[in-house]
């Protein structure tokens, strides 16, 4: 899945939480994912944020890029259900290529919908 | 999590407030905490408005004095606790050609930066483009910028009109980094005349001066990177920001 973010993706977590208010009041559909645990080496500590809209627009990062596609993925579902998801990613076999952490590491991401 | 709680968020970082921000894993509204307690709830279709249990609450005081974020499980089920800060702040003192280098650093590293300089013709809009600038003199404007554990304060003007008494408002804070621009032998006196106004040795020793770690670098902006080097460097030796 190719995407296309803007801004900064290293932004502090309150930007990132202030880019969200400002799309909700836009009257966009927003999710906001956040790392909730690391184990191991992983590219993002607990508290980064991506806040991602219903047409897959993103800013922030949750993982550097290694499965953000994946996230942006789940956070369309979870907008159009509104139920929360837990994703948790690791390096996995087959599908290490594309929604795998090259690094080894392990990481949980909550993803709710921005009411 | 809701607009109408990010809206309580963003009011508390544009006043310039850390809080913690609470969220349950499972189930249940996301809350915003500080130092006297629940300040704000958002509202969730699948629970209502929870006490929130003392053990937790101690759980974000440790994260608003660690200014961190991380994953806790107490009785009532599993929270993200994560602290919500306001960007640091970087006070420089002198408009020089450095200071034209250090702020867009600065700026890029995620410094909200002032510039402080009496003199109108070095700090200007064209010199300076979109930098907020403050044309007062240190002794009056420092005390009213009022450097906290979130700031750090740069003297680059060469000037010790300029430079000393935004030095002795730095010590008499709590500033976490104070850098002063000036030779190893200029330095060697500006602490004997801060001392003289009696600034003991344990205070003098939070200026680092000669600025900048030595990475042997001459060009402004090879000083600036030195300057922008060490001010990370203090800012997570003193654990004033774990991210």
């Amino acid at each position: 899945m190719t995407v296309a973010g803007t801004g900064d993706s290293f932004a502090r977590p309150g930007d990132i939480l202030n880019t969200a208010l400002r799309w909700r009041e836009e009257g966009r559909e927003v999710a906001l994912a956040t790392v909730v645990s690391t184990w191991g080496s992983s590219p993002r500590p607990v508290g980064s944020h991506l806040v991602i809209d219903a047409d897959g627009s993103f800013e922030g990062s949750v993982s550097g890029g290694c499965v953000e596609g994946a996230v942006i993925r789940a956070a369309r579902h979870v907008i159009a259900t509104g139920e929360r998801q837990m994703l948790e990613f690791g390096v996995t076999d087959d599908e290490a290529w594309e929604v795998g952490l090259a690094c080894g590491g392990q990481i949980e991401v909550l993803v709710v919908r921005v009411e | 999590m809701n607009g109408t709680l990010l809206r309580v968020l963003s009011e508390s970082l544009s006043r310039s407030r850390a809080v913690v921000l609470v969220r349950p894993i499972e189930r249940g509204p996301p809350f915003l905490v500080d130092q006297s307690g629940v300040t704000a709830f958002g509202t969730a279709g699948d629970g209502g408005q929870p006490t929130v249990p003392d053990e937790l609450l101690e759980y974000c005081r440790g994260a608003l004095a660690r200014d961190d974020a991380r994953a806790v499980e107490v009785e009532q089920g599993r929270y993200l606790i994560q602290t919500i800060a306001p960007p640091p702040r970087l006070i420089v003192v002198g408009a020089v050609h450095i200071a034209q280098k250090l702020i867009p650093m600065a700026q890029l590293a995620g410094y909200r930066v002032l510039l402080l300089d009496p003199r109108e013709a070095f700090a200007t809009e064209q010199r300076f483009p979109g930098v907020e600038i403050n044309h007062g003199w240190p002794q009056q404007a420092m005390p009213s910028l009022a450097p906290d554990a979130r700031t750090a304060v740069v003297t680059l003007s060469h000037d010790a009109k300029i430079d000393e008494p935004a030095l002795r408002c730095a010590l008499q804070s709590d500033a976490f980094y104070i850098g002063a621009l000036g030779s190893r032998k200029n330095h060697a006196k500006r602490l004997q005349r801060l001392a003289a106004l009696g600034f003991d040795e344990e205070a003098l020793a939070r200026i680092c001066g000669p600025v900048g770690l030595p990475l042997g670098g001459r060009s402004p902006a090879e000083i600036a990177v030195a300057i922008l080097a060490q001010l990370t460097q203090s800012r997570y030796s003193r654990g004033v920001d774990s991210r």
